[in-house]
């Protein structure tokens, strides 16, 4: 194991409550806070382990995004990364078009393992990782809850609905981690010093020579649907009248 | 005319539901053909059972000793090589979906909608971001197939009463061998599915320990529920992980769902909130389940749920 990339993409926190905009455009981002996505957070400290579990691999950070998306690859870089690139853009990317980005990034670093999120929590999309092994024509092993390296092979957990499946692959492979992979690390403050002076690379996206994205139109944002207010009862008899009523047992 | 592929998901013997949600939003689209394309080892069985959901006009089966598990990197190319002269390919939302339908959309080009909620056209669908907290209108082109998730929790299945054609198809590609299929470890009970059950009885934090989740299987005994979790619980080690109901878990939309010690974080709501009746029991008056349960209680699970149980057995 010589390199591993770990995708990292910069999303509103996940303790803002997102609102919708009034002309439904889209939500409000205007000085929200702006976070690592938590399952990339999962991936990267899953590369930092295998890392330190004595494989030596080095850690690529990679982004993609506006310039300011440099403040969470620093975060990573703190976490313990070794090198972080930004493929920046001013232009939101769906994630087919990520995926032909990070596929050229795949293509430049020829990591024996890509590790990122399952999915984003700002579009919930789940596709990056799947649509990057497709392109990429490696394995994928989605849901990731156990990952073991051995040599030229990895053995996957994968959280499913059936409950937990394992399948082997061969390296190069891509992986997506769930939740339950591991914990991740906090950054401490000589972290976050030492982290400035491990270098962060910059190129426009438009220098990788990507296709230009085929994506849908986004007609307009709305807030969802409020469910009502229901009734509070006041012990397990008055419950139980009220699913009758329902006719619910 | 929009002709519509769907990924068949089984388990060899049985036709999973959402297959049947899936019939079902794609009916919504006008003037559809619907065909469900089926890939396994023997499809013999529930070949049978996708021609009998109604709306279904032709299945499609691709027998082959190594699609005997639902390996994405071998599926995709198949169902790509397939998916020439369709206009839409549905996948459903669930982790075969998930996994299998991005690959497909990626061999073919094109982006894909997750989670697919309301059909407003052939072209024009919504769906959520942000864990649900805002819906938007997608309009995709015309010009290329569709490729989508089904948010299977939206739809209802369609009935059976159909007669759809079957044939099989043998297709010249080649499967990679870099994945493995190694086996699977499942919480396998005679209850009833957690994604499809129309009651679901579901614990959080609040019941402290496996064993006390006890508790809840003696309840959804009664009632013939399945049995579900908060994302709390199951990081507690509480509940097995297909257990567990929100935004990264399952999303279910049972006839009631009973959320015991469940404070209602917002990624768990996203998960039930297109159940019928939500019931909310909790110590706590201020938990945020209250503001979307239809009838509320507050109160110790450890004294309601043992009581409920008493009386709804007498």
């Amino acid at each position: 194991m010589q390199k591993i990339m770990v995708c990292i993409k910069r999303v509103v926190d996940y303790n803002v409550r997102v609102r919708v905009k009034p002309d439904e455009s889209g939500v409000m981002l205007e000085g929200v806070k702006m976070s690592v996505n938590p399952f990339d957070e999962i991936a990267l400290e899953e590369a930092l382990r295998i890392k330190e579990r004595g494989t030596n691999a080095e850690v690529l950070a990679v982004s993609i995004g506006v310039a300011d998306t440099q403040q969470q690859l620093r975060t990573a870089l703190a976490m313990g990364a070794d090198r972080a690139l930004l493929v920046q853009t001013d232009q939101p990317l769906d994630p087919l078009a990520a995926a032909h980005a990070l596929l050229a990034i795949a293509k430049k670093e020829n990591p024996d393992l890509v590790l990122l999120g399952k999915q984003a929590i700002d579009d919930d999309a789940n596709q990056t990782g799947q649509m990057l092994a497709a392109l990429w024509n490696r394995p994928q092993a989605t849901y990731a809850s156990k990952l073991a390296i051995d040599g030229t092979k990895a053995t996957v957990t994968r959280e499913v609905d059936a409950g937990l499946e394992t399948i082997e692959v061969d390296l190069p492979a891509v992986v997506t981690v769930d939740l339950r992979l591991n914990e991740p690390r906090y950054v401490k403050l000589p972290d976050i010093m030492k982290a400035k002076k491990k270098p962060l690379d910059v190129i426009a996206l438009d220098s990788l020579g990507v296709p230009s994205p085929v994506s849908f139109k986004i007609v307009k944002t709305e807030p969802p649907a409020q469910r009502q207010k229901g009734i509070m009862v006041k012990d397990v008899s008055e419950l139980v009248d009220a699913l009758k009523k329902k006719g619910l047992i | 005319m929009s002709k519509i592929l769907i990924l068949g998901e089984h388990d060899a013997k049985t036709l999973n539901p959402a297959t049947h949600k899936c019939v079902t939003c794609a009916k919504a689209i006008p003037g559809s053909h619907i065909t469900v394309l089926l890939l396994g080892a023997d499809t013999a069985a529930v070949a049978a059972q996708a021609a009998a959901i109604q709306g279904v006009d032709e299945v499609v089966r691709i027998d082959r000793a190594e699609n005997a598990h639902p390996l994405a990197a071998s599926f995709a190319p198949q169902i790509a090589a397939l998916a020439t002269g369709y206009t839409h390919l549905f996948g459903p939302s669930t982790s075969f979906g998930k996994d299998l339908t991005p690959r497909v959309a990626a061999l073919l080009g094109v982006p894909q909608v997750s989670d697919l909620m309301a059909v407003d056209g052939a072209y024009r669908f919504r769906r959520p971001i942000y864990a649900g907290n805002a819906i938007v209108t997608l309009e995709a082109d015309p010009a290329r197939i569709l490729v989508a998730t089904v948010r299977v929790a939206s739809f209802e299945a369609a009935p059976s009463g159909g007669a759809a054609t079957i044939s099989s198809r043998t297709l010249d590609v080649s499967l990679p061998s870099h994945t493995r299929y190694v086996g699977v470890h499942t919480g396998a009970t005679d209850r009833p599915d957690l994604q499809t059950a129309a009651r679901v009885v579901s614990g959080g934090r609040a019941l402290g320990s496996a064993e006390n989740f006890k508790l809840l299987f003696d309840l959804a005994s009664k009632i013939g529920a399945a049995v579900g979790a908060s994302r709390a619980a199951v990081d507690a080690g509480y509940a097995s992980n297909e257990m567990q109901v929100g935004q990264t878990g399952k999303i279910i939309a049972p006839q009631v769902y009973f959320a015991f010690g469940i404070s209602g974080a917002i990624q768990h709501l996203t998960g039930i909130k297109d159940a019928r009746t939500i019931v909310a029991v909790n110590k706590d008056p201020e938990a945020p389940i209250f503001e979307v349960a239809d009838v509320g209680l507050v109160g110790d699970l450890f004294q309601v749920v043992p009581e409920l149980s008493r009386l709804i057995g007498a």
